[in-house]
């Protein structure tokens, strides 16, 4: 029987939206255009912290490291990871890692004939590198490293600047081995590595692992193992599965494994402050949003006071007509939800392919080497859960009308002018 | 006892700004089952006010009031709108109807609130407007219909599901004559048929003719009562 009632008092509900055409037209407009933008906005914010994180990790950090306890914060030499082979062995098991590579940094001192400078010198193993990072396709001058490669080092293009240095120009390094012991050599400028990102372009220098393990007495050790993920989502798996397998294989103690949340904060909190900031400014744009709501439910209410009256005259109880009038308000509020959720998406999905142009984006985005072009990402969450608070807010501001019903007197709602 | 409605020293004084207007002054009546009883008297002497205290919509400040055996005094808002609800008709001067249903779903309304099932609601809408005479106007809304049928409408309603009363405020007050004296017809054949009871109230001496019981009203007090 409960559907069968329901029908009617649905029928009258659309009706009486359809009494005043225009002003029904004007609130489903208010609340379709705020799900739209909120559906885009947050599409649009998720989207680019995805391709923002995609950028950071692959540019430098990837999305886990399995470093020796410690070595994140202190950076020191001694702080090793051993065999890192063994530790390669391990991650070669485990699924959803896409790729994994080596490195180990030392702090030298390096000098052109014209100037030094003090710079974090990195070994990397070329071939290895290249699946993990995108520095290969960065080089805009000369060559990237090969496997055989000894003595050669690539620079990024700010250094080589302030070094004064090019291609086939020789630098020293001066730095202390892991051993205590003078770490010394020469080597040769084979590439220049330019990445758009004035922190990364200033600041490295890459010469081959094994060259690097010789130089600084490292025997076979590394400072860090750099893990790749096939997509963002896996990476808290993953991070726990290579846990597993290093207490499993006895190594658990000395050695952690940190994601890339842990390894860049300075990411995590921008993504957080800019999410923080956008909701602010949607609740800002629901608020009024869901006003110039309250007011048309409130007129629509006052209007039908009498009709009302009537309506409790002849033995409608007060919360069978809130109920009647929240059906309404939210018959009223669902087509706009919905129209703006349809209305979101495709707009959404259409920059989703084609991209939008953020050649003039904001300072954080460029400190984390956001690409020229953005794209949205439509999903469930940022399609549903804007239009979801317009609807819980939208509720709250139908209801606050509805219940002054129960107020209302018969006899003076029917004599109301 | 086939007393329908008892009403014992019934007192009501509205206060208007720092006057006090006593629109009902010490009014006992007793209405018998089957009546076609006529409230008659000048505007202001209180014929609204009486009904709808009859009708439960309005509370007298003194007096009791019974119902089909039930006191007023003793019931809950909720329970007074339940009987209203299931035993009680209302016909108002105007704005009786819901403006957006038409005129079967307006009569459908009433039997909704009271949860009769669909197919009941809709044989039962369909027979009592062939009875007051709207065959083939069922899905005319209030707006397509004229006064006349507008209020038939909302006699239709009032009587559908054989309430013990049915209270009319001045139900021809907005109408011609002629298409009152139609309106009386109407009410006066549901009478005889269907054994309702009407009461309801005017100003109007051709309307009071029709009248089973004439109670005339003058100042809040009865001051004649005759039946024919
Ligand atoms: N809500 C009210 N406030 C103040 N006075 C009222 C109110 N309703 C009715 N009255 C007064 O009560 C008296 C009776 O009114 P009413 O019952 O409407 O008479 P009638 O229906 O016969 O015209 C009148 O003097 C009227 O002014
Ligand atoms: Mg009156």
């Amino acid at each position: 029987m409960m559907s069968v009632n329901v029908k009617l008092d649905v029928k009258m509900a659309w009706r009486n939206i359809w009494r005043n055409t225009r002003r029904s037209v004007l609130t489903i407009s208010a609340i379709c255009f705020a799900c739209m933008i909120l559906v885009f906005m947050l599409s649009f914010q998720l989207g680019s912290y995805e391709t923002m994180i995609n950028a950071s990790v692959n540019m430098s950090t990837g999305h886990l490291q399995v470093q020796s306890a410690g070595y994140h914060k202190k950076k020191s030499m001694r702080l090793v990871v051993s065999q890192p082979g063994e530790i390669g062995g391990i991650l070669e098991k485990i699924p959803g890692i896409a790729a994994y590579t080596f490195r180990a940094n030392a702090f030298s001192l390096v000098s052109s004939n014209k100037r030094s400078r003090g710079v974090l010198v990195t070994g990397i193993d070329p071939e290895r590198e290249a699946c993990v990072s995108t520095i290969k396709t960065m080089i805009s001058h000369g060559r990237y490293l090969e496997q055989s490669d000894t003595n050669q080092v690539i620079v990024g293009n700010l250094l080589a600047k302030s070094l004064r240095v090019k291609p086939g120009d020789e630098l020293t390094i001066l730095g202390q081995g892991r051993d205590g012991s003078i770490a010394a050599t020469a080597v040769i400028v084979k590439g220049i590595l330019s990445s758009g990102i004035d922190a990364f372009d200033r600041s490295t220098m890459q010469i081959p692992l094994q060259y690097f393990q010789a130089v600084y007495s490292m025997g076979d050790a590394v400072h860090e193992v750099v893990i790749t993920a096939k997509s963002l989502k896996k990476v808290s798996k993953i991070k726990k599965d290579i846990q597993k397998g290093i207490d499993a294989a006895g190594r658990g103690n000395g050695l952690v494994v940190l994601d890339w949340m842990e390894l860049i904060p300075g990411l995590l909190q921008g993504i957080e402050m800019d999410l923080v900031s956008g909701m602010i400014m949607y609740l800002v744009l629901i608020i009024v949003v869901a006003f110039s709501i309250l007011n048309t439910f409130l007129m629509s209410i006052f209007e039908r006071t009498r009709e009302f009256g009537m309506l409790m005259a002849i033995g409608t109880t007060p919360g069978r007509l809130i109920k009647l009038v929240l059906i309404e308000s939210m018959s009223l509020t669902l087509v706009g939800i919905v129209l703006g959720i349809v209305c979101g998406s495709l707009i959404t999905l259409f920059f989703q392919s084609h991209g939008i142009d953020m050649s003039g984006s904001s300072e954080f985005m460029k400190q984390y080497g956001i690409p020229a072009r953005l794209y949205p990402r439509l999903s469930l969450v940022s399609a549903l859960v804007g239009p979801a608070a317009v609807f819980v807010i939208t509720f709250l501001a139908a209801l606050f009308p509805a219940v002054g019903i129960r107020k209302l007197k018969p006899v003076e709602a029917m004599t109301h002018i | 006892m086939n007393n329908i409605v008892e009403l014992e020293k019934i007192k009501k004084t509205y206060l208007q700004g720092k006057v006090d207007i006593p629109a009902i002054n010490n009014v006992s009546l007793s209405i018998k089952k089957g009546g076609f009883v006529a409230i008659a008297g000048p505007s202001g002497s209180g014929k609204t006010t009486l009904l709808n205290i009859i009708g439960g919509l309005d509370q007298p400040d003194s007096g009791t009031v019974r119902v089909d055996g039930e006191k007023f005094e003793t019931l809950t808002p909720s329970r007074l709108a339940e009987l209203r609800l299931f035993k009680i008709g209302f016909v108002f001067q105007a704005y009786n109807l819901i403006p957006v249903l038409s005129a079967a779903e307006n009569v459908e309304f009433v039997m909704l609130l009271q949860g009769i099932p669909k197919k009941e609601r809709l044989r039962k809408a369909h027979a009592i407007l062939d009875d007051v005479g709207l065959s083939g106007k069922y899905n005319r809304r209030p707006a397509e219909l004229s006064g006349g049928q507008q209020q038939r409408v909302a006699v239709a309603r009032a009587i559908v599901s054989n309430p013990s009363i049915v209270l009319a405020d001045e139900p021809t007050a907005n109408l011609d004559s002629k298409t009152g004296q139609g309106l009386l017809e109407l009410m006066k054949t549901m009478n005889k048929e269907k054994k309702v009871t009407f009461v309801f109230s005017t100003h109007d001496k051709m309307v009071m003719d029709y009248a089973g019981r004439l109670v005339r009203l003058r100042d809040g007090s009865i001051f004649d009562d005759q039946s024919k």
